[in-house]
């Protein structure tokens, strides 16, 4: 106890906050620590509310405040989460919403959403700070907004209330399409790649609700008629249902999930909207609101159908392998900078989708990895690649070369993050992937169970094709990933039109104002340098990526930290689905016995490992005997 | 009859109102004629608030006066009536005599009483009203025939009188003439259900239905009458009016139009569902007999949950359509108003999922009359905020020489297109985010009104296993997205066309505070909206069914004396009495 206040008041003064903010977080730490969450939810909020109320020139200090208080809350629950009951909400609050229909306020995390919800906040005033020289117009708009998604995303993460998932989820539509639509990069084509964003998720999640709220109805008749939408209760309810609804109910749940990963073949609103996006904006759509797609299924898909899930795992997990090599491969004839890192998003979000599926307790951990790393990395690659454009106002790569040369912090840090998002051991990207990788391997029993196993093969090994063809995808990451270095980063300098001709002048135009008003340091760091070559990186943007640095480094060279709490929760589930594909296999089995049981021809292996494609494969032999 | 009167009193109210109103109108004296509105405010607010004291409910009731099959329904509906009653008197502001009040004032013409149409507008305003609340006190389809003519039939003459241009006759007499055709089917589908049955009380019928079934003749008339109040509530077969009226309309007009005839017909159709009763099993009737003959009849079943097949049937396709036609449609239209109407008519389908869903198990979350009760006011509510708006820009009137600068000319004509939007974010801020929340909630947008307002028509739908209807209504909610999203997106981002003037403001500035208030209501609402559903699922509850011994013989006049054997019954008629003779004491006794 001593230790952990000691801990967060070292890094209270570390991150030269209001001492104010301290003793509130001592006070969290008393016997109200439950509360942490309800703080995390409602501060943003309030900071929100502040910022509306006050000058537009405070507008980014007040947003500022309010998420490096809501990082400092988060460290309440993260240092006195019991790793030992991982898979049980914490911190639970609850408070009635809406009672005709059972609908409650009920916040808790288990160590999946507190990773996440962890996430959200360290992205908050890195999300913040990096929009202080781009955002210049509306801020107020700007900041409040960029608030409210942060309280609606860590609403998402911490609800405990299907409805209140559902609603937080939904309600991240709003800011996003405001950020995007008013602040986006190509006033011509913002408001289309905001629409699309929004219809796309919009339609899905509909058909989601309705899936929920099937289960709900499925609920209340199992106990006399009383609603209820503890995501708990709906869950064990659902896992009762025969294996064919479950089949409409993943159907139902993926629809709005599976838009949100994005999935191949539902990712074409993703590319617009991160081109579009302001660097704040591609920062948190990147960041934490594809993770809601991926917390979604591992929340919602895998314990409430999880027969189906057995059933069709594999064929998810072929399409996430489709999706891979599909976006690698898009990836890889990108010009523009932005577009190449937002269809990397989908290549990887398929390895996180691919060690979801793959069913086991080292899949599902490296999914979860998959879902910080990814935030991480391709977060801190989109604030890179904003700072470029706001040195360039270009992110043409044929246009751009050889950076190097005088951007050297800002071509460390981009080489850095290239390498952490191409999967370099030692640093985080790599943990998440191998992890997915190797879950994938282990999978073919799983996938086998629901049918995905290759035709005749004994015990249908298809688990390490999937992992060798992603693994390819790996190689295409890297391919694309360094070609862009080696264009972007090095080689002779290039740099577009109007910048080598103008004054110094020029980028100081663009660039000045943020940092000036602040007390951020040396400000005239990178000014001396000529001509319109573009400046490095200054104090405020080095601040911004090193937390980002710190964990990258953390996360890749002792993963344990994280996976340990992990592996509680993580267990809990890959029992749900042990149980499940038993089931699956044991009826598989039983429908077998009683058609073609008689013909399998050796009987010298287990019933439960008997395959329907073994099966067909059986017949075959008896049909072509017979015909003899 | 004189049980009846217990009901009545909101209507008696609003009926005095209209007769002050009428006279009012009619006064040479400016500061007199503008009094009008103020009254019907004054009589609605009176009216709600005996709504909702006086109004029998539950036990209250007896079988010869009010319908015991939806005994809750008629309060809420009249207090829910009298708010956006009150809202939408705010809108009208203005609407009539524009020109001619502005000449008069500028002293360039007298005053003419038989020129102005302001006492009629205010009286047929307040008229229509007194027949929605009517509709839903009703418990005998004559009742229900007459109010629901006497709900419409002002709107023909509000319609056209609405404005001082062509349109809006041309749009009146469409109303009237398509209006008079739904009226005529649904009077033969009354007529029909009155041979089948052999009564025209709503009790008696469902008391017949439940012990002897549902004949051919009486299933007939049945559709015939949910296919005529179609009409009503702009449902497909009956749709084809609305764009053209709600355009041709003024648009405080036009919101009235899409919202009052549509409560009346929503009201008739819960009515006669309920008469029908949600007692059937899904598809029996097709076991027995064969075929056609077979849908034609039903017979109660023990364990049913849901509609006679072929009503149900009729109405799940009503409804597909409905939501389907009005959503699509809605997505190529260019004006507002046009694009309000095709999305009112999306609504009325999406209502009547919770009509097919029925009661349910009573909980909130499986009722659809419930959820219907609460669609109702919340649509109401967002609808109007969107009407507001359009009502509250305006072009300016063109200047012409004044010799012929009379009528057509020289009223302000409305800011109808979506193009008259754009960058009213910048312009009129407050205006913008009226609109912007009204069409969020009309879309349904969790967490605001319109959420809450579809979200149990989506539980009970899956509750009595409509699946697929309920798919097609989160298919239609989404495609209302997009012509939604063009109402937020039009004044919020896009940046007025150069060189055109952005629409003015009205002058009227009550139709601001209608549009501030629905939207503020909008919010407050889906944060209070817990005890609304509790009010509506109280409103949605379904009568026990009548022993049979209540209802020996039907008859008009003379109320049926309740057996002696069911005490609590005699109680409750006592009280009833009781509280006839003093309905006022009583009603705060009881409170």
């Amino acid at each position: 106890m001593m230790q952990t206040i000691d801990h967060s008041s070292a890094l209270a003064a570390m991150m030269n906050a209001a001492t104010g903010a301290a003793t509130t977080l001592a006070a969290a730490e008393g016997p109200k620590v439950e509360l942490a969450l309800l703080g995390l939810f409602a501060a943003p909020l309030f900071f929100a509310a502040l910022v509306a109320l006050f000058k537009e020139s405070v507008a980014k200090w007040i947003a500022l405040t309010g998420t490096l208080f809501c990082a400092l809350i988060f460290l309440a629950p993260w240092l006195r989460f019991d790793s030992a009951d991982a898979a049980a909400w914490q911190f639970s609050v609850q408070a009635k919403w809406i009672e005709p229909l059972g609908i409650t306020l009920h916040l808790g995390a288990d160590a999946v959403s507190l990773l996440l919800i962890g996430l959200t906040c360290v992205l908050g005033p890195i999300v913040v700070s990096c929009a202080f020289s781009a955002v210049t117009e509306r801020q107020k708009t700007f900041y409040a907004w960029l608030l409210v998604l942060q309280a609606a995303t860590v609403g998402v993460f911490s609800a405990r209330d299907v409805i209140l998932f559902y609603a937080c989820f939904e309600f991240t539509l709003i800011p996003m399409f405001i950020l995007i639509s008013l602040y986006g990069s190509d006033a011509e084509k913002r408001g289309k790649a905001a629409i699309k964003f929004f219809l796309y998720t919009f339609t899905g999640s509909l058909v989601t609700l309705a899936g929920v709220l099937y289960v709900a109805w499925q609920h209340a008749q199992m106990n006399a008629g009383v609603w209820n939408f503890d995501i708990d209760a709906l869950s064990a309810t659902a896992r009762t249902l025969p294996a064919g609804t479950q089949a409409w109910v993943l159907v139902a749940l993926l629809a709005g999930f599976a838009v949100k990963v994005p999935l191949f073949p539902f990712h074409t609103w993703l590319p617009l909207a991160h081109t579009e996006a302001p660097t704040a904006g591609s920062v948190i759509l990147a960041g934490t609101l594809l993770k809601l797609g991926t917390y979604g299924l591992y929340r919602f898909a895998l314990p409430f159908a999880p027969v189906a899930v057995v059933e069709y795992a594999g064929w998810i997990a072929a399409v996430c392998v489709v999706g891979i090599l599909y976006g690698g491969l898009i990836c890889w004839v990108q010009r523009d900078v932005k577009k190449l890192v937002a269809y990397s998003s989908v290549a990887h979000l398929g390895f996180c989708i691919l060690g979801l599926v793959a069913l086991n307790t080292t899949g599902m951990t490296g999914s979860v990895m998959y879902m910080v790393n990814h935030g991480l990395s391709t977060g801190a690659l989109f604030l890179l690649i904003g700072m470029m454009y706001e040195r360039l106002h270009t992110r043409d790569m044929r246009q751009i070369g050889g950076l190097a040369a005088y951007m050297p912090i800002w071509a460390t840090m981009m080489v850095f993050f290239t390498m952490s998002s191409v999967g370099l051991p030692g640093l985080n990207g790599f943990i998440g992937e191998f992890l997915c990788l190797m879950g994938a391997f282990q999978a073919s029993d799983a996938w086998a169970a629901g049918g995905f196993a290759i035709p005749g093969a004994t015990g249908g090994g298809v688990g390490p094709y999937v992992a060798a063809i992603a693994g390819v995808g790996m190689i295409i990451a890297a391919i694309y990933l360094l070609y862009m270095l080696g264009s972007v980063v090095f080689g002779p300098l290039v740099l577009p039109k109007g910048h080598e001709a103008h004054g110094g002048g020029h980028g100081r135009g663009h660039d000045s104002g943020g940092h000036g008003s602040g007390g951020h340091g040396p400000d005239s760091h990178g000014h001396g340098s000529g001509g319109g070559l573009p400046r490095d990186l200054n104090f405020r943007e080095i601040a911004l990526l090193t937390p980002l640095v710190i964990l990258c480094v953390w996360m890749g060279v002792y993963p344990k930290y994280f996976t340990s709490r992990l592996e509680g929760a993580v267990n809990a589930q890959a029992a749900i689905m042990n149980q499940a594909i038993e089931e699956v296999r044991e009826s598989r089995a039983a429908d077998a016995g009683a058609g073609v049981g008689v013909l399998i021809p050796a009987a010298d292996m287990p019933v439960a490992e008997v395959t329907a494609a073994e099966l067909t494969a059986g017949e075959a032999v008896t049909v072509q005997e017979a015909g003899r | 009859m004189m049980d009846r009167l217990a009901f009545l009193w909101p209507e008696i109210t609003l009926f005095i109102g209209t007769c002050v109103v009428m006279v009012l109108g009619l006064s040479p004296r400016p500061a007199l004629r503008r009094l009008c509105a103020p009254v019907c405010i004054i009589a609605l607010a009176i009216a709600g608030y005996q709504a909702a004291t006086t109004t029998p409910e539950g036990v209250h009731l007896t079988a010869s006066a009010g319908q015991l099959l939806l005994p809750s329904m008629p309060a809420f509906i009249k207090v829910l009536v009298a708010i956006v009653g009150i809202l939408m008197a705010l809108l009208m502001a203005g609407t009539v005599d524009r020109q001619e009040e502005k000449e008069i004032a500028a002293g360039t013409r007298r005053f003419d009483a038989l020129r102005t149409n302001r006492a009629e507008f205010w009286a047929f305003f307040l008229f229509s009203l007194t027949g929605l609340m009517l509709c839903a006190s009703a418990d005998d389809l004559i009742w229900l025939f007459l109010a629901l003519e006497l709900t419409s039939l002002p709107t023909y003459i509000l319609v056209t009188i609405s404005s001082a241009r062509n349109r809006a006759r041309e749009a009146g007499v469409k109303y009237f003439f398509l209006g008079a055709l739904g009226a005529a089917i649904f009077l033969y589908g009354f007529a029909m259900l009155y041979g089948g049955t052999g009564s025209t009380n709503l009790n008696v019928i469902n008391q017949h239905f439940q012990t002897n079934g549902i004949n051919a003749i009486a299933m007939a008339g049945l559709l015939l009458s949910f296919i005529g109040i179609c009409f009503k509530i702009a449902a497909v077969p009956m749709h084809f009016y609305t764009a053209d009226v709600y355009e041709g309309a003024s648009s405080p007009v036009s919101a009235f139009l899409a919202f009052v005839p549509k409560t009346a017909g929503m009201v008739a159709i819960l009515l006669l569902a309920a008469a029908a009763g949600w007692t059937y099993s899904t598809g029996t009737s097709a076991h027995g007999l064969a075929g056609f003959g077979a849908l034609a009849t039903a017979t109660p079943t023990e364990t049913g949950q849901s509609l006679p097949e072929a009503l149900r049937l009729t109405i799940w396709v009503v409804a597909a359509l409905t939501m389907t036609v009005g959503n699509v449609l809605a997505l190529w239209q260019t004006s507002v108003k046009r694009m309000l109407a095709y999305s009112s008519i999306a609504h009325s389908g999406y209502m009547l999922v919770g009509v097919i869903a029925g009661p349910g198990t009573g909980e909130f979350g499986s009722s659809g009359v419930s959820a219907v009760m609460l669609y109702l006011l919340c649509y109401g509510v967002m609808n109007l905020g969107a009407f507001a708006v359009i009502a509250c820009l305006e072009r300016p009137a063109k200047v012409t020489d004044s010799k012929s600068g009379v009528g057509e000319e020289s009223e302000p004509s409305e800011a109808d297109s979506i193009e008259d939007l754009r960058g009213l974010w910048k312009s009129r801020p407050g205006l913008a985010a009226i609109m912007v929340i009204s069409s969020l909630g009309l879309l349904g947008f969790p967490p605001l009104l319109g959420f809450w307002g579809k979200y149990p028509l989506f539980s009970a739908g899956i509750s009595s296993g409509e699946i697929i209807l309920v798919l097609v209504l989160a298919v239609n909610s989404a495609i209302s997205a997009f012509y939604y999203l063009r109402l937020v997106t039009v004044p919020f981002l896009s940046a007025p066309v150069e060189g055109v003037e952005p629409a003015a403001v009205t002058p009227f500035r009550t139709r601001i505070a209608a549009g501030a208030l629905s939207a503020g209501g909008v919010i407050v609402l889906s944060i209070v909206v817990g005890s609304l559903m509790q009010r509506s699922q109280q409103a949605g509850e379904v009568g026990a069914f009548l022993p049979e011994a209540m209802l020996v013989e039907p008859s008009l006049d003379t109320p049926i004396s309740p057996p002696a054997a069911d005490a609590d019954r005699t109680d409750a008629t006592i009280e009833t009495t009781g509280r006839l003779e003093t309905p006022q004491a009583n009603a705060a006794g009881q409170r």
